[in-house]
C-alpha cells in the first residue's frame, strides 16, 4: 500500500518536464502482474482505510492499494480534472453527488456516518460544558467555514439549538480546527468524534445534547467505465468496506453506521 | 607637536611611532605590505591598535594598553579627513554635494555648506563641474574633486593614502602641483611609493619597512644621504652598509669601498653608509685595475629601459650604461660582470 | 534570426535557449491556463463581492504593515549580518534565513508555540493586555515571519557589494554613523533595497501556510486573499479562480510600479 497525494498533471508543451519530474514519484508502476488500485478517501477516513487496505491487499494476491487522502472537495475536483481513481469514498454526500451528476462514478453507497463533537484542549480552561456555553463570549471558539462539510454541520447544529455562535475563526478543514484546539489557542471546536478519538489525550470530547443528529454520511462509489478487471476489483473494495468487517473497523475509528442516521 | 602617534599590532608586526609638526607633511615611504596603510587606519579610527596612544593637537584620540582601550575617539570626532587612492565620490551625490558633504554632516546650514564647497572647488580648479554626476567625471577631476571634499571637512589632519597611485601617469603632475599648494600649511601624512611625491609634497619623509621606521629625516637629506634600502632605492641610488675600518667602508659581505668621507676623525668600527649613482657605475666583464675605483663582483639579473639609458641590475646594485654599450658587451640576465665607480663619485656618511 | 543592432555580448550557446523557454513556459502556461478558466461575464461581480472585498483590503493592509515591520527589522539585521563580526554570525546569518526553506506551515506552527496563548510569550502578552491569536497582528506575525529574509537576503548581499569604503571616507569627513547610514550606505544600496522590499511585500501578499496555521481564517480580520481563494475553492470554484487571477494582476502590478524608473543595472 502507498499513500501519497497527488497532483495534477498538465498537457501541452510541459508534458515533457512534468514526466521527467513524475518519474520520481514511481507513477503507475504496474509491473507483471502487479495491480495498483487507486482509493481516493476522505481525509478523516486514513486510520480505517489504511487498516482496511492492508487487509484487502492479503486478500488479493499482486494487488497493491494506493490511499490518495485529502479534502473531499479536492479530491471530487482531481477526479473531475481525470486524475485516475479507481474509489473515492467521500465525507459528504453534496460531493459525491456532483460527480454523480457529471457520470463519472458508480451508484454511491453509504458507508458510515459521523457525529459532532465539542472538542476542548485537556483540562477544559474555559469550562466548556454545554453547547450553549460555546455562545459565551469570552470562550474562543474556532468552526470550520460554512463553506466545507464539517463547517456546514456545525451550522445545522448551531441553527437546531437556536444559538448564535460567533466563531474567532472559520478554518478551511477539521483538522485545522482540532489543531487550534490541541494548541490551547481555542478554547473550544466543533470537530467530528471520529477525530476527538483520533487525537487520543490532546483533546476532550463533549457530546452535544440529545440524540446524534446532524451528522455527516459518507458515500463511497467506484469510478470510471464499468466492466474491466480493475472495475470489479474495485467494487469488492467497496464491497469490503461495506462489509461487517469493514463497518466494524470504521467503527473502531468512531464511525456510526450508515442506518444510524435518521 | 601636533601629532603624535606611538601605535603597535602585534598581528601585523607592526610597532611605529610618528609625530607630524603643526602645519607640515609627512611623507610615509615603503614597499607593499610594509604597513603604510595600517599606519593611516590606526589614525583615521578604523583600527584599533593593541597598544599605543595617538594624540592631535593634544587632544587624546587613541589610548589603548595592552589591548584595554582607554580612550576612543570614533572615526568621526577625529577632525581626520582621508584620501584613498580612489576618489570614492559618493555616486548619487553631485559634485558640489560631494564637498558639501563634510561641512553638512558637521552641522553647516545647506546655503553655507554649498557655499564652502563652491570656494573648495575653485581651489582644484573645478568650480564649473559643481553640478556634475561624479560619474561624467574623468579620473583626474575626481580625485580633484576628492581633494577638495576632504579639504572642505577642515580637518586637523589629512590622511593621504597613494592620492595618485590609481590615476594615469599624465595626469599626475597636474594633481601634485595642486597638492602642493593645498598641502602648505595642513597636517598631513602621505603615503607612496613615488619619490616624486615625497619631494614636492613632504616636508619630512619616514621609511616604514616591515612594520618598523626604518628611517626618517627630512626629506631632501633622506633623498641624497638615505640610510634605508627602500629609500635609496627610490631616490635612484646604490648604497652599500658597513663599518669603517680606516681608509674605506667594509661591508659585511667582506667588500671594501673606497669614497669621498665627511672628516677624518671617524672612529674605526663606526656603522657607514655609502651611496652612488647607477650612472656613475661602470660595467666590464673582465676586472679593472688602478686609478681609485671600487670593484664589485656581480651576476646580471635584470635589463630594464631607463631613459635613453639601460639600467643593468645585480643582486643589491644597478649601473646605467647606454644601450650601445649593453649590446657590445652581450649583457644578459646571467651574464658575470665587475662593477666600477670610482672612489670620488661615492659619498660616505655615519649611519 | 535577425537581432537588433547595438551590443552583441559574448554570444550564448543556442541550447540554452531551449530550457530557457521550457522554463519560461512553465511559469507563464500556467497563469495563461488559469486565466482561460475565468468566467469573464461574472468576473467583476465574483471580485467585488463583499468577502472578495474585505479579503483584498486586508490582504493589502496586512502586507504592507509587514513589509513596514521587515523595514524596521530588517535593515539593521541586514547592517549588522553585513558589517559586524563575531563568533557566529554565521550560524545566525543561518538561522535567519531559515523561514526561506522551511514549509510556512512549519513557521506557523512555530509561531503558535511562540505567540500563542499557550506560547512562549503569549502568557506575558496576554497579561500585558495583548491577544495576538486570531488577530490581524497575528497575520501580520506570519507574513513578517516569511517576508522578513526577503529582505534581509537582498539587502544583505546589496551591502557587501557596495563594501564599507564609502561609508569609511563619509565617517572620516565628520558625519556621525546615523548620517554615513542615511545618506551614504542606505541611498547606495538603494535599488538592492527596493528589490528586498517589493519581494517582502510579494512574500506577505501571497502568504497562506503560516497565517491559516497560526492565524485562523476570519473575513474581514484573519482571511487573506490566498486563505479566501482556498475556501471559495470549495464551494465556488469559478470565485476561486477570479480571485487567483486577481491576486496574480496584483502582484505583477507591484513589481511593474516598482521597477520602473529603476536602472537596470546592478547595485554599485
Amino acid at each position: 500500500m502507498r499513500v501519497r497525494s497527488r497532483g495534477r498533471l498538465l498537457a501541452g508543451p510541459l508534458a515533457v518536464t512534468v514526466a521527467v519530474l513524475a518519474g520520481c514519484s514511481g507513477t503507475d508502476a504496474r509491473d507483471g502482474d502487479d495491480t495498483t488500485l487507486t482509493v481516493f478517501a476522505a481525509a478523516s477516513l486514513q486510520g480505517a482505510f489504511e487498516r482496511l487496505a492492508d487487509r484487502f491487499e492479503d486478500e488479493h494476491e499482486g494487488v497493491t492499494v494506493e490511499l490518495s487522502l485529502a479534502g473531499s472537495s479536492d479530491l471530487a475536483a482531481q477526479i473531475q480534472q481525470g486524475a485516475p481513481a479507481d474509489v473515492f469514498a467521500s465525507a459528504d454526500t453534496p460531493t459525491m453527488a456532483r460527480l454523480v451528476a457529471d457520470g463519472l462514478v458508480g451508484t454511491p453507497a453509504d458507508f458510515a456516518t459521523n457525529t459532532l463533537q465539542i472538542a476542548v484542549p485537556p483540562g477544559n480552561p474555559a469550562g466548556v460544558e454545554t453547547l450553549d456555553d460555546l455562545a459565551a463570549p469570552d470562550v474562543a471558539l474556532v468552526l470550520c467555514a460554512p463553506q466545507v462539510p464539517c463547517g456546514a454541520a456545525s451550522t445545522k447544529v448551531a441553527d437546531a439549538a437556536g444559538l448564535d455562535l460567533a466563531p474567532v475563526s472559520e478554518e478551511q478543514s477539521v483538522t485545522d480546527v482540532l489543531g487550534k484546539v490541541v494548541a490551547g489557542e481555542a478554547d473550544a471546536g466543533l470537530v467530528y468524534v471520529t477525530d476527538v478519538a483520533a487525537a487520543g489525550d490532546d483533546v476532550e470530547g463533549i457530546d452535544l445534547p440529545g440524540p446524534p443528529d446532524a451528522v455527516n454520511t459518507y458515500p463511497i462509489a467506484t469510478v470510471g467505465d464499468d466492466g474491466d478487471a480493475r472495475a470489479d476489483l474495485a467494487q469488492r473494495f467497496v464491497d469490503l468496506v461495506l462489509s461487517d468487517e469493514g463497518q466494524e473497523t470504521l467503527a473502531g475509528f468512531g464511525f456510526a453506521a450508515p442506518d444510524a442516521s435518521p | 607637536m601636533t601629532l603624535s602617534f606611538a601605535a603597535t599590532l602585534p598581528a601585523r608586526g607592526f610597532d611605529v611611532e610618528l609625530d607630524v609638526a603643526e602645519g607640515r607633511t609627512l611623507a610615509l615611504l615603503g614597499p607593499n605590505g610594509a604597513g603604510k596603510s595600517t599606519a593611516l587606519g590606526l589614525a583615521a579610527g578604523t583600527l584599533r591598535p593593541h597598544d599605543g596612544a595617538i594624540t592631535l593637537d593634544d587632544r587624546p584620540l587613541v589610548r589603548v594598553d595592552a589591548g584595554r582601550t582607554r580612550t576612543w575617539v570614533p572615526p568621526h570626532d577625529r577632525q581626520v579627513a582621508l584620501l584613498a587612492q580612489e576618489p570614492l565620490l559618493f555616486p548619487h551625490l553631485s559634485v558640489r554635494q560631494n564637498v558639501a558633504f563634510g561641512p553638512r554632516s558637521q552641522g553647516a546650514r545647506r546655503r553655507a555648506a554649498d557655499a564652502a564647497a563652491d570656494r573648495r572647488l575653485a581651489e582644484v580648479g573645478l568650480a564649473h563641474l559643481a553640478d556634475r554626476a561624479p560619474s561624467t567625471l574623468s579620473g583626474g577631476q575626481a580625485q580633484r574633486v576628492a581633494v577638495a571634499r576632504a579639504l572642505a571637512a577642515e580637518p586637523r589632519l589629512l590622511l593621504l593614502d597613494e592620492p595618485m597611485a590609481a590615476l594615469d601617469v599624465d595626469v599626475r603632475p597636474e594633481l601634485r602641483q595642486r597638492l602642493q599648494h593645498l598641502l602648505a600649511g595642513q597636517t598631513a601624512v602621505v603615503t607612496t611609493h613615488d619619490v616624486l611625491d615625497a619631494l614636492l609634497l613632504a616636508d619630512e619623509v619616514a621609511v616604514i619597512e616591515a612594520g618598523r621606521v626604518v628611517e626618517r629625516g627630512p626629506t631632501a637629506r633622506v633623498l641624497s644621504r638615505p640610510r634605508s634600502a627602500f629609500a635609496a632605492r627610490i631616490a635612484g641610488l646604490n648604497l652599500l652598509t658597513g663599518s669603517w675600518t680606516g681608509d674605506g667602508v667594509t661591508t659585511e659581505a667582506g667588500e671594501v669601498v673606497h669614497g669621498h668621507a665627511p672628516g677624518s676623525d671617524l672612529a674605526v668600527g663606526a656603522p657607514m653608509t655609502a651611496v652612488f649613482r647607477p650612472a656613475s657605475v661602470s660595467v666590464y666583464l673582465e676586472e679593472r685595475h688602478g686609478s681609485p675605483r671600487n670593484t664589485f663582483r656581480g651576476t646580471v639579473r635584470t635589463l630594464e629601459p631607463h631613459g635613453d639609458l639601460v639600467r643593468v641590475r645585480t643582486d643589491h646594485l644597478a649601473a646605467d650604461v647606454t644601450p650601445g654599450a649593453a649590446a657590445e658587451l652581450s649583457l644578459v640576465p646571467g651574464t658575470k660582470v665587475w662593477l666600477s665607480v670610482k672612489a670620488a663619485e661615492v659619498d660616505v656618511y655615519p649611519g | 534570426m535577425t537581432a537588433p543592432a547595438g551590443d552583441a555580448g559574448a554570444g550564448l550557446p543556442r541550447w540554452a535557449f531551449v530550457p530557457a523557454a521550457v522554463g519560461g513556459l512553465f511559469v507563464v502556461l500556467p497563469l495563461v491556463a488559469m486565466a482561460t478558466r475565468v468566467d469573464w461575464s461574472g468576473y467583476w461581480s465574483l471580485v467585488t463581492s463583499a468577502s472578495a472585498r474585505a479579503a483584498l483590503a486586508l490582504s493589502l493592509q496586512t502586507s504592507a504593515a509587514s513589509t513596514a515591520v521587515c523595514l524596521v527589522l530588517g535593515i539593521p539585521m541586514a547592517l549588522v549580518l553585513a558589517r559586524c563580526r563575531f563568533p557566529g554570525i554565521d550560524l545566525l546569518r543561518s538561522l535567519v534565513m531559515v523561514p526561506l526553506v522551511l514549509p510556512p506551515v512549519v513557521g506557523g506552527v512555530a509561531l503558535l508555540y511562540t505567540f500563542g496563548r499557550r506560547g512562549l510569550l503569549g502568557e506575558t502578552l496576554e497579561v500585558a493586555g495583548l491577544q495576538v491569536a486570531f488577530s490581524t497582528t497575528a497575520v501580520v506575525l506570519a507574513q513578517t515571519f516569511v517576508a522578513l529574509p526577503f529582505l534581509v537576503m537582498t539587502l544583505e548581499g546589496a551591502l557587501r557589494t557596495a563594501g564599507s569604503r564609502y561609508d569609511v571616507v563619509a565617517a572620516s569627513l565628520g558625519a556621525r554613523p546615523t548620517t554615513v547610514l542615511r545618506r551614504v550606505t542606505l541611498p547606495l544600496v538603494g535599488p538592492g533595497l527596493v528589490s528586498g522590499t517589493v519581494l517582502s511585500f510579494a512574500r506577505a501578499l501571497g502568504e497562506f501556510g503560516a497565517t491559516i496555521t497560526f492565524a485562523g481564517s476570519l473575513e474581514g480580520v484573519t482571511r487573506t486573499l490566498p486563505l479566501e481563494i482556498y475556501l471559495q475553492r470549495e464551494t465556488d470554484p469559478d470565485a476561486a479562480v477570479a480571485l487567483s487571477l486577481l491576486l496574480v494582476v496584483v502582484a505583477v502590478l507591484v513589481i511593474a510600479v516598482t521597477r520602473q524608473g529603476r536602472p537596470a543595472r546592478s547595485p554599485l
